[in-house]
């Protein structure tokens, strides 16, 4: 347990002193501050208002941006790392390799959610001040949402680093995979599908299949729970799971997506060449 | 106490470690020989439990890759390259002096030996201390604990005549309680450190001999040299082994660590036709 903390404090450490944590930091508390800047607190659109309309849409800008974040500093930082010789130097301590690859899953989770969450405060703080009304529940549910997505995109991202024996490599397979990913959206290649007249059971399959789809059409339900923006495929959604239902497999299946990534990640480190 | 039994390692086809079999004792001190792409490095991550290989690794009958945290607590290691790190110097050896489950104190103490104030940098980036500091650091943490072998890849390569000479002295004192690997290009670097030396070509052991050990690690020699002519060039190499210009620059005196006498005759060479007298004298053994 010490050798798993101590790695995931290495790994928070290091983090904190790159370049990446500061842009990614930037980026989300920047997102947070620009959407009061411009108002959205006050606007009313689908009949919301108040601090709802802003985490809609910080959630659905986290979506877009939080996945090729993760996959890429991932990636970025743990095959980068090994190429400049850093596990040939860390690895040469008596650390155990488990205690190894899931402390710096835990550091790494650490300083990916903590500034997306941290931004959340920020918002419902400001909201305090403003005296604007808190939607607690969606509050809390985004905040699952987020932390779902955090874990997910980092198993993924953890499975390429160790599969992948360079870091171009590396980075080529996260962003194919995050454009793949993306691809498979119900506004793109999906929606193109759809009109192309596939049955709503493949649609939906890829669309549950896919975690990206899953954050967006959970995000969407709260405020759409009859998800009319998915026309016909939302029945075939809503009578599987119900609308709860969804919420919890939205929650659930990245979860397990993420972890089934890691574990594999961890067989692959295992078991081959270290640095 | 190590022993390499049939090791081979392939990357993508190619044949890096080619049926390598080796035998070492406590209290052996190794060189480990060979051009760019000879095997070293190979070898020592395959000691270090790093790489799948043929083959096997034991130390003291425990293999390096499924008894890691037990076998890698008695390895010191000294890696040619330094390490990127991030992380500030303090965290650095705490986390090492952690996981080795020996006293940062020791560590501290260890570089402040090799001339390694580390109070003002115990903030800094590892990554942003000069290359001598790095490797001062890199042996205190190998050294500030129990290993009973030592594994060093060019260690001395980027240290100073002092830390070198110090460097020397604390190897002398692990002597006889431990093994040591040392890998370099060349063995005129570390010929005096050593008693055996392995040279490696294309994978394979073409040279497994002994050295006299007539130097001793901790030895020392009372040097002094007379020049014809004063010449800053001569002046400034000598000035940088801490020799005392005695007149004008043309008579200095100081002390050479014997295994570092091949460096300093080396220096030296390039100004041989300046040189008119030169007596180099061991005082201590």
């Amino acid at each position: 347990m010490s050798q798993l903390w101590l790695t995931a404090k290495l790994d928070i450490v290091e983090s904190l002193r790159s370049r990446w944590f500061l842009i990614y930091t930037l980026v989300f508390g920047g997102i947070v501050a620009l959407l009061f800047l411009f108002g959205l607190t006050e606007s009313r659109i689908l009949g919301f208002i108040g601090l709802s309309r802003l985490l809609v849409t910080y959630i659905q800008l986290t979506m877009a941006i939080l996945p090729i974040f993760v996959l890429i500093t991932t990636v970025r930082s743990v095959a980068g790392d090994r190429e400049a010789g850093v596990y040939e130097y860390l690895l040469s301590l008596p650390v155990s390799l488990s205690a190894w690859f899931w402390g710096k899953i835990l550091g790494r989770y650490l300083v990916i959610f903590l500034p997306v969450f941290a931004a959340m405060i920020v918002a419902v703080l400001i909201a305090l001040v403003r005296d604007i009304e808190i939607p607690w529940g969606m509050f809390s549910y985004y905040t699952a949402l987020l932390a779902a997505m955090c874990a997910c995109f980092l198993g993924i991202g953890m499975l390429v680093s160790a599969l992948a024996r360079s870091t171009d490599m590396a980075q080529g397979a996260a962003f194919l995979i995050w454009l793949t990913l993306l691809l498979f959206l119900d506004l793109i290649l999906l929606g193109v599908m759809i009109q192309e007249k596939i049955s709503p059971e493949v649609a939906v399959s890829i669309a549950l299949a896919n975690p990206l789809q899953v954050f967006r059409t959970a995000a969407l339900s709260l405020f759409d729970p009859q998800l009319i923006v998915f026309g016909p495929s939302a029945f075939v959604i809503l009578d599987t799971f119900g609308a709860l239902g969804y919420q919890i497999f939205a929650l659930l299946y990245p979860l397990l997506l993420g972890a089934i990534c890691a574990v594999l990640g961890y067989l692959a480190f295992r078991r081959g060449d270290l640095p | 106490m190590i022993r390499f039994n049939n090791v081979a390692k392939t990357f993508r086809r190619v044949r890096v470690l080619n049926d390598i079999s080796l035998e070492i004792k406590l209290g052996e001190r190794v060189a480990l020989i060979g051009s760019n792409g000879a095997g070293k490095t190979t070898l020592i991550r395959c000691l270090l439990g790093q790489y799948l290989h043929e083959g096997q690794v034991t130390i003291n009958g425990h293999n390096p890759r499924l008894e890691r945290t037990q076998v890698l607590t008695e390895i010191g290691f000294v890696p040619q390259l330094p390490p990127p790190l991030k992380m500030p110097v303090g965290q650095l050896i705490a986390f090492a002096a952690k996981l080795c489950g020996t006293d940062p104190q020791r560590i501290v103490d260890l570089a402040n030996r090799l001339g390694l104030d580390t109070a003002p940098i115990l903030d800094q980036p590892f990554i942003r201390l000069s290359g001598g500091m790095k490797q001062k650091l890199l042996i205190a943490i190998a050294l500030g604990r129990d290993a009973r072998v030592l594994v060093m890849d060019e260690p001395a390569a980027n240290l100073d005549p002092e830390a070198r000479k110090i460097f020397f002295e604390l190897l002398a004192e692990r002597a006889t309680q431990a093994t040591m690997l040392i890998s370099s290009h060349r063995l005129n670097e570390v010929s005096a450190l050593v008693n055996r030396v392995i040279e490696l070509d294309m994978g394979q052991v073409v040279l497994d001999d002994r050295v006299a050990d007539d130097v001793s690690l901790s030895s020392l020699l009372d040097c002094r040299i007379l020049v014809k002519r004063p010449d800053p060039a001569l002046a400034k190499a000598l000035q940088a082994w801490q020799f005392a210009d005695l007149d004008s620059g043309l008579e200095w005196q100081g002390q050479v660590a014997g295994p570092d006498r091949l460096r300093f005759l080396g220096m030296t060479s390039r100004y041989v036709a300046l040189i008119s007298d030169l007596k180099m004298t061991e005082t201590r053994q």
